[in-house]
């Protein structure tokens, strides 16, 4: 069954009480139909249902969330994935600031540009590994203190003459990978990272989430794969260990 | 580039760890009791005092007593200005170019306002209440209360509460244990403290390290933690708690992040965390999601959504210049309870000049929120939680009386487990079992005994609190509260006193 949800006008608290009822009783998936700007929609949603969302979610978009799969047919805003465990979400647009933070687990499929401080604190832990691609430009502070997991950035309609994320980039990385589809400058990049080609295994891992993110955004694969990726590891993972006197 | 130094130090020792030979019976306890390796068998005990701590294991397992530490009287001549810490200081930084590491409470001789505050008690015209014959209250509710109450009749004509309750914590004494993060102290020490906080029906605090499963049976008197590095945070750890704490700031830490390094996270380390074994466990001090009260009400709300409104939503801020205006905003933006840490408090790891000079004492901010409440007529919209050195079931009658609702411990509650103040948790050394990972020594903390120990505590300061309000000729905690007028201050000057809303001794009501 799929319940439908006309959610013109309604308030955020109303519509994921019913989401949440509706859940329980066993309903496992969700259309809702003029969404703009409601919040919290799937926050720790524990079941695997599926949520296609028409119009524009609000802040804080599957927060907590451990299992459903989400797709947006518009942009989304900030917040999107904070600390998620696990699931994915596939948004047909561009999204705000502070997408992932302290996410450890599932997947963010974006299509267009993500804002500032994006994927901060991403973290894994054994097979736990949370995968952000996104298919356009980001701001300032791109994976800070990121501890784990996979970000790809393919900077597909980015302006030529800009660099395809902010400054500061990577700055307190301690963990997990960064693979980049163009050039950064020395300058954007934190002290606690480095520049490195992919190897094989790399891309590997590239193909394969850039495939399915040209599945979901029906781009040609083998057009996105024929500009070549920088990848960025952390030099160390205690970067504040010589910090203090003991 | 640093220098390559001499291999010999030049920072004298702190402590002398005297031995008396004709009493020591040669049994090497002192040896395997003394974790930071100070003490070797030499044909005899031959103590390194560069090494020493002064934490007390060996003196108080030794059967003999032959074992006493003292304070290495020339370590540094004398001098007022130029003490023994900054001349030590000044060679540690010399030596390694590092931040200063501590652990635990401001050391610095700050004067402590409690204990410039009196109790009053009842004389002739009004009784004073015995409490070993009455019945005295100390149980109290944290959460949100309305504005007013509304009721009506059920379809029987009896009268019920129609205004829905925001969720409430019921405590059976004001006294709840501090967020310590497993990492910074250890596993045994969780459990010591989920056992007793269950037994007491009172609270601990996971802090920001994650909820170890063992201890998930204890959910309902377990406070949980989202922190900066949101470590262990998951939907099954919002769901196992009492209530959700935001933690901004600390008070032995205001403005600054937590660091567990690498080396501290083992297997189980890891596993709570849910972060690689012997990375960095960094949790900056901003939430990368919060730059406005609009951005906490944020997470506060999304929390409040992720548990379906059925826990209180805490925030936790240090006592810092500016806390009443902070303060009147975390309340407005939806939090249940707002948890203030003085510059006292207690911690695992900072450093040295953060803990000893930034913030405010407790007792000032204390008095400053709970008066901005009143003023701005919010005060009912949240419990207030007070802690930051709270030492003795007089601060907490204090704190109470100042508009408290609670009170926290934490250097309290370890010192009752064995700790010995010795400040060098940030080590991960620590010989009482406490604040280490070191499965050798956390062994060394037995959590049924150590609970019994905390539960011993409170049973204690629950005593003397009934003393106290007996003495006031009061039943319960809750008249108490915020009832400053029972306060008079003794030594304090006119601009601290009306802060505190106290008038000095000797004036009467
Ligand atoms: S560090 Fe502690 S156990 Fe070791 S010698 Fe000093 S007081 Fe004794
Ligand atoms: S917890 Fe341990 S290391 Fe820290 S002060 Fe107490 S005895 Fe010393």
């Amino acid at each position: 069954m799929v319940m439908t949800i006309d959610a013109a006008g309604m308030y955020y608290r109303d519509l994921n009480k019913q989401i949440r009822i509706a859940i329980e009783e066993g309903e496992t998936e969700f259309v809702l139909n003029n969404i703009n700007g409601q919040r919290y929609i799937g926050d720790a949603v524990e079941k695997k249902v599926k949520i296609t969302i028409n119009g524009t979610p609000g802040n804080d978009l599957a927060a907590f969330m451990n299992g459903p799969s989400i797709e947006v047919f518009a942009n989304g805003q900030d917040g999107i994935a904070n600390t998620m465990n696990s699931g994915e979400i596939v948004i047909h647009g561009m999204v705000g600031d502070v997408i992932g933070y302290g996410m450890r687990g599932g997947k963010l499929m974006i299509k267009g540009d993500v804002g500032y401080r994006v994927g901060i604190h991403m973290k894994e832990y054994k097979k736990q590994i949370p995968v952000i691609v996104a298919g356009g430009c980001a701001g300032d502070f791109y994976g800070e203190y990121m501890a784990g997991g996979i970000m790809v950035l393919l900077g597909i309609g980015c302006s030529d003459d800009k660099p395809i994320t902010g400054d500061y980039l990577g700055t307190g990385m301690h963990g997990g990978v960064i693979y980049l589809r163009g050039e950064v400058e020395d300058h954007q990049l934190g002290a606690e990272v480095a520049v490195l080609e992919p190897d094989e295994k790399d891309m590997k891992l590239i193909t394969k989430h850039v495939t399915e993110w040209c599945e979901h955004f029906g781009y040609d694969l083998n057009e996105v794969m024929s500009k070549p990726f920088i990848k960025l590891k952390a030099i160390s993972s205690r970067p504040y260990g010589n910090l203090y006197a003991y | 580039m640093a220098v390559e130094l001499s291999p010999v130090s030049q920072i004298p020792a702190e402590f002398r760890v005297k031995v008396d030979h004709d009493r020591c019976r040669r049994c090497k306890r002192c040896v395997l009791n003394c974790s930071f390796s100070a003490i070797e068998f030499k044909d005899k005990v031959t103590p390194d005092h560069r090494k020493c701590v002064a934490c007390h294991r060996c003196a108080t397992f030794c059967p003999e007593s032959a074992i006493t530490i003292e304070e290495n009287p020339m370590a540094y001549k004398d001098n007022a200005n130029w003490t023994a810490r900054i001349r030590q200081n000044t060679l540690k930084q010399a030596e390694t170019g590092g931040i200063i590491l501590t652990g635990m409470g401001n050391p610095k001789p700050y004067p402590i306002i409690w204990d410039h505050l009196v109790i009053d008690a009842c004389q002739v015209t009004n009784p004073s209440i015995d409490p070993l014959r009455e019945p005295m209250e100390l149980r109290t509710y944290l959460g949100s209360k309305p504005n007013y109450l509304e009721f009506e009749n059920d379809e029987n004509g009896k009268i019920k509460l129609k205004t829905q309750l925001a969720p409430q914590i019921k405590l059976d004494i004001p006294v709840i244990f501090a967020a310590m993060s497993y990492g910074a102290v250890s596993h045994n020490v969780h459990k010591s403290l989920a056992i007793a906080a269950n037994k007491m029906g009172t609270l601990m605090n996971t802090g920001e390290g994650g909820l170890h499963e063992d201890l998930y049976p204890y959910s309902g008197r377990i406070i949980v933690q989202v922190a900066s590095g949101r470590f262990g945070v998951h939907n099954q750890y919002l769901a196992n708690s009492a209530a959700v704490e935001i933690k901004i700031g600390q008070g032995a830490k205001p403005g600054i992040g937590g660091h567990l390094p690498g080396e501290k996270v083992g297997q189980e380390i890891s596993k709570t965390r849910m972060i690689p074994v012997g990375t960095d466990a960094l949790s900056p001090a901003p939430h990368h999601d919060i730059y406005s009260i609009e951005d906490l009400s944020q997470l506060i709300y999304a929390i409040k959504e992720a548990t379906d409104y059925k826990k209180p939503v805490s925030v936790k801020i240090a006592a810092v210049h500016n806390v009443a205006a902070i303060a009147s905003g975390i309340v407005r933006a939806g939090a249940d309870i707002v948890t203030i840490d003085g510059f006292r408090g207690g911690t695992g790891a900072t450093p040295a000049i953060i803990r000893d000079n930034v913030g405010i004492p407790i007792e000032l901010a204390l008095a400053a929120v709970d008066q901005r409440l009143r003023d701005e007529g919010i005060r009912n919209q949240a419990s207030l939680i007070c802690a930051g050195s709270i030492r003795e079931a007089a601060d907490v009658a204090k704190a109470i009386a100042l508009g408290a609702d609670a009170c926290v411990i934490g250097t309290a509650a370890l010192v009752s487990l064995g700790c010995r103040v010795c400040q060098k948790c940030y080590t991960g050394n620590c010989a009482w079992g406490i604040a280490t990972q070191r499965p050798e020594l956390t062994r060394r903390l037995n959590p049924d005994v150590g609970s019994q120990r905390l539960c011993n505590l409170l049973t204690a300061w629950g005593h003397e609190l009934q003393e106290v309000l007996g003495s006031l000729g009061v039943n319960s905690i809750e008249s108490l509260r915020g009832s400053r007028e029972r306060l008079r201050g003794v030594g304090l000057d006119k601009e601290t006193l009306d802060i505190l809303g106290v008038k000095p001794a000797g004036v009467g009501m």
